[in-house]
């Protein structure tokens, strides 16, 4: 008898489809939250693959706080032209009118502005109720109890005492008007699954993963890419040109880069099995307070 | 499992030394093929739990260094663990819970060796807790229920191994943890291994494995023990490496719950799902249900190419040959394999919130992508964990479980759950607060005899009972019988459809009128137009249907009138509680024996229909149908001219009609 049985992949792979499915049949108006970044990018080919050979039913929609690499946006951008995505792009252009910013108000203030406030705007404009987000679990320790249906009220918050037990492969998506849920398909992924499934399926990502030469300065212990002239000359003109790639991506002002001379998939999973730091620590906002991604979920953010 | 395995992964690289001189792409081709067990740890922190599934990660190197750095730190400000690494705390993600020092909730983490994947569901061992356990349990392969070797199998192992083997897990590792503390004396944990198997027979585990260890040295942990060598099987690690799962799941029934109907243009039409389970293949021939029309599947999709066949869990969307009919929530499967289609059922029940069960609310029922409103008809009893005793309740409060009967507005289509995780298990939704309040797992539709005519919970006939009062009659049955010249009897006639019931039944309403009978006819029809217009033909509702009719016959027989009931009523157990109901003196039943030639040739409508598929549970078709065994009178549509005289001459040589 042949053996029945998927490699872990593909297993994560129909686990993500059919959740993916399941929102599409269960509500009214489903909307993906799109990062650009290497998670959003399986997402949204999760999702491109259970709907084939339709179309995805729903839209894409990225909350731009306006600091993102260039090379994001014109990657945004052409991906969603080539695939025929229907793409939404929110700000907070009051507060960008305003001039939020990270150098002018600091990362908190900014991420709570443009990303989270941002991110509520924009729920609350389309009248979503059903988000997804490309979370995973391994990610950071607050998101190891996140369901894979997480309920939202109707002020999209979290309330990590208050959440629907989750069985099998069920999922209650039954909300009130206004309230909302919030789905990680990708939840149970590792980082490594997630390089190993770009490898094998051939997903583009933003060109910023893999090492180049690029100028950057460093700011308290983080490397800074000079992304365009925003940034403040007295700390741009210290930049030099250095062979860095990312390992996160956001606002270019509080992604830190690392020095690498990764420049193929294959070669970012070799450095990443020797290097033992893990992802997050190059994102600043995680260390504004203890339990902070916690905090910052409870108010909305991802 | 003896077999000791040289090359596990328990080297320094993160991701397994096994790697060594093996190019990168080489390694990546091979870490893709790996399959992923999930498994679930259940012990409390004082067991050792939390340090077992910290050695695991970090003896598999997913502790990353600044993880580690933080955790020394906290562990100095919170740690419950003294001078070492407080491994717990890695693992108790809230900020609430750190402060509580317990972990409140089930917790995912990720581990890979050279040879698997793991997905950890980390659940806490408290008693109020049990919801956590519930729902870490089931989407596990495989459990490890910890032990502490200093106290023995506790109330607390049996309650975590009754809920393991509640949802099915196939797998169990008893963990004798802290073999360090009793010197890792053999004679201890033989003792603990002999008393848990006692317990385990009770219960339905199909694979138990027992495993010494020592989790804070280490010890047979990731390596195999140097200090027990009187054990000789596999360390916890090589264990949990090798064990084999990829036959656990039912690949005998194949069932595909309709997720999705694709449709992107009107020349497409796909039906999306993951299949629950049997292997289902291109240009086989399938049914649908509930509508039961047939067809065959034209092709397996999938976005990276289309597939001969499709097994448990994939997801994919196929095509069939026939424009048919079919939404979300119908099930295809194939026609010489159907899964129940019933309305009634018994489950074991976990009720999951903080709010008690009210019995007589209706829920929503989430089970295989379909939803509908259920009813309780019945709580039978409420399980304790800790002792395994049943007790009679009217309600369950959380944490508590029990066995129901329940009823769903329309038909599901079910397996059991011990031989179909996917079919077998629900989620129960409160239609306000739209809160999962319980989840279920299906133990099988019910017997005939517990069919709703007998399901009236004790409790409420005893409280209706002092609510009724009988009103003294002062007519007597033998001035009725006077009056009438007649004994109120129930004539009741028996048949397939088309037998020829209803014609017979309706000449000899005529002819006992004539002769001055006081006489009424009750039939299908007439009942099911009105009292019981809201049954379908499901064996279930057609009980309730007939338990209504006794129930008028009866009424009609204390009048003294007799009554002509013309039913089909295929079952022998029914019409026994219809024989109940009415009183077996004056119950009379007349069976219409005519071959199913005959009834196809006299009405051939519905058995037409049937042919085609458009309905469903027709007796003598795929709905059996039993001869009486006791029957007054067996009549042949042959003899239509004699049937009534054969008739009328048994009622006045009884004495039934006419008495004088």
């Amino acid at each position: 008898m042949t053996e029945y049985s998927l490699s872990h992949l593909k297993e994560l792979e129909a686990e993500a489809i059919h959740i993916i499915r399941e929102v599409a049949a269960e509500f009214e108006n489903p909307v993906m939250l799109y990062s650009i970044g290497k998670d959003s990018s399986v997402m949204v080919r999760l999702a491109e693959k259970a709907f084939y050979p339709g179309k995805v039913p729903f839209p894409l929609m990225h909350i731009d706080s306006k600091w993102k690499f260039k090379e994001m946006v014109e990657f945004r951008d052409n991906y969603a032209r080539e695939n025929g995505w229907n793409l939404i792009v929110h700000s907070n252009m009051a507060a960008f009118e305003a001039g939020v910013g990270p150098f002018t108000h600091g990362s908190k203030v900014h991420t709570d502005v443009m990303k989270t406030q941002a991110l509520l705007e924009g729920l609350n404009k389309y009248k979503f109720d059903a988000a997804f987000g490309g979370a995973r679990r391994d990610e950071e320790k607050s998101r190891a109890k996140e369901r894979i249906f997480s309920f939202r009220d109707k002020f999209h918050q979290w309330d990590p005492k208050n959440q629907r037990p989750e069985l099998w492969d069920i999922y209650n998506a039954r909300v009130h008007k206004g309230e909302s849920i919030r789905v990680f398909p990708i939840s149970n992924w590792t980082e490594l699954d997630i390089w190993q499934y770009i490898r094998l399926e051939k997903i583009p990502i933003v060109p910023l993963y893999f090492a180049k030469e690029r100028p950057c300065v460093n700011v308290d212990g983080n490397l800074i890419m000079v992304d365009d002239e925003r940034m403040p000359k007295d700390i741009a003109e210290k930049a030099e040109m250095k062979m860095v790639r990312f390992r996160t991506l956001g606002c270019y002002p509080l992604t830190g880069a690392v020095e690498s001379e990764a420049d193929t998939i294959e070669k970012i999973v070799e450095e990443m099995m020797t290097v033992t730091v893990s992802e997050r620590t190059t994102r600043v906002i995680d260390f504004d307070q203890d339990g902070s991604m916690e905090q910052k979920k409870r108010e909305g953010y991802f | 499992m003896t077999e000791k395995n040289q090359n596990t992964s328990t080297d320094n690289s993160p991701f397994g030394e096994a790697r060594g001189t093996l190019d990168i792409n080489t390694y990546l081709d091979q870490d893709e093929k790996k399959d992923l067990l999930r498994l679930l740890t259940a012990g409390s922190v004082d067991d050792g739990k939390s340090t077992l599934i910290g050695r695991l990660l970090f003896d598999s190197k997913k502790i990353y260094e600044d993880q580690l750095s933080a955790l020394e730190r906290d562990s100095k400000r919170v740690g419950h663990a003294g001078e070492e690494i407080d491994y717990a705390l890695l693992l108790d993600g809230l900020k609430a819970e750190r402060e509580q020092g317990i972990t409140i909730d089930v917790a995912y983490r990720y581990f890979s060796t050279n040879k698997r994947k793991f997905i950890i569901a980390d659940t806490p061992g408290h008693t109020q807790y049990t919801r956590n356990m519930v729902t870490g349990a089931s989407t596990a392969n495989l459990a490890i229920i910890l032990i502490d070797a200093t106290k023995g199998v506790i109330t607390q192992t049996r309650r975590h191994t009754f809920l393991v083997s509640l949802l099915g897990i196939k797998h169990v590792v008893l963990a004798v943890n802290k073999m360090d503390l009793v010197n890792y004396d053999q004679k201890v944990f033989d003792e603990i291994v002999a008393e848990y198997k006692s317990f385990i027979t009770q219960l339905d585990v199909p694979d138990v494995n027992f495993i010494p260890i020592a989790a804070l040295k280490g010890e047979n942990v990731v390596e195999p023990t140097t200090l027990m060598p009187w054990y000789h099987g596999p360390s916890m690690l090589e264990f949990l490496e090798s064990v084999h799962i990829s036959s656990d799941r039912n690949f005998g029934d194949m069932r595909f719950p309709v997720q999705y109907v694709l449709r992107p243009d009107l020349d497409f039409r796909g039906f999306s799902a993951r299949v629950a389970s049997g292997i289902i293949r291109k240009g086989e021939e399938i049914m649908v249900l509930p509508s039961r029309k047939t067809s065959k599947i034209k092709e397996i999709i999938t976005y990276d190419g289309n597939l001969d066949e499709a097994f448990p869990p994939q997801s994919v969307t196929i095509t069939l040959e026939d424009e048919i009919d079919i939404s979300r929530g119908d099930m295809i499967v194939y026609p010489d394999n159907l899964p129940r289609v019933e309305r009634h059922f018994e489950s074991m029940l976990v009720w999951m919130d903080e709010k008690p069960m009210d019995p007589n609310v209706q829920l929503f029922i989430k089970h295989a992508n379909n939803t509908t409103r259920v009813k309780f008809d019945q709580i039978k009893y409420k399980v304790d964990v800790n002792t395994l005793q049943k007790s009679s309740i009217d309600h369950f409060e959380l944490n508590e479980i029990g066995r129901v009967v329940m009823t769903t507005n329309k038909a599901i289509f079910f397996d059991p759950y011990k031989k179909n995780r996917s079919t077998g298990s629900f989620i129960l939704i409160d239609p306000i607060s739209h809160n999962t309040v319980a989840v279920g797992m299906i133990i099988d539709k019910l017997n005939a005899e517990d069919l709703p005519s007998k399901i009236v919970d004790e409790k409420t006939l005893e409280a209706n009972k002092s609510r009724i009062h009988r009103g003294e009659c002062l007519v007597s049955d033998a001035q009725r019988e006077k009056r009438y010249n007649q004994k109120g009897t129930t004539l009741w006639i028996t048949g397939l459809h088309g037998s020829g019931k209803n014609e017979l039944a309706f000449t000899l309403e005529k002819e006992m009128f004539d002769a001055g009978a006081t006489v009424v006819l009750l039939d299908g029809s007439s009942i099911r137009s009105g009292l019981s217009n809201e049954l379908d033909f499901s064996p279930a509702d057609r009980a309730e249907h007939l338990r209504r009719v006794a129930h008028i016959s009866k009424l009609l027989n204390d009048q003294g009138i007799i009554t002509i009931c013309s039913f089909i009523s295929p079952d022998e157990n029914i019409r026994k509680q219809v024989v109940q109901i009415i009183g077996e003196d004056r119950f009379k039943m007349i069976h219409m024996d005519a071959t199913m030639e005959f009834c196809k040739k006299n009405k051939p409508e519905l058995y037409e229909k049937f042919e085609e598929g458009l309905i469903a549970n027709l007796p003598g078709a795929d709905l059996q149908f039993t001869t009486p065994e006791n029957p007054t009178l067996v009549l042949k549509p042959e003899n239509r001219a004699t049937n009534t005289k054969t008739i009328l001459e048994y009622l006045a040589d009884h004495k039934i009609f006419p008495i004088i």
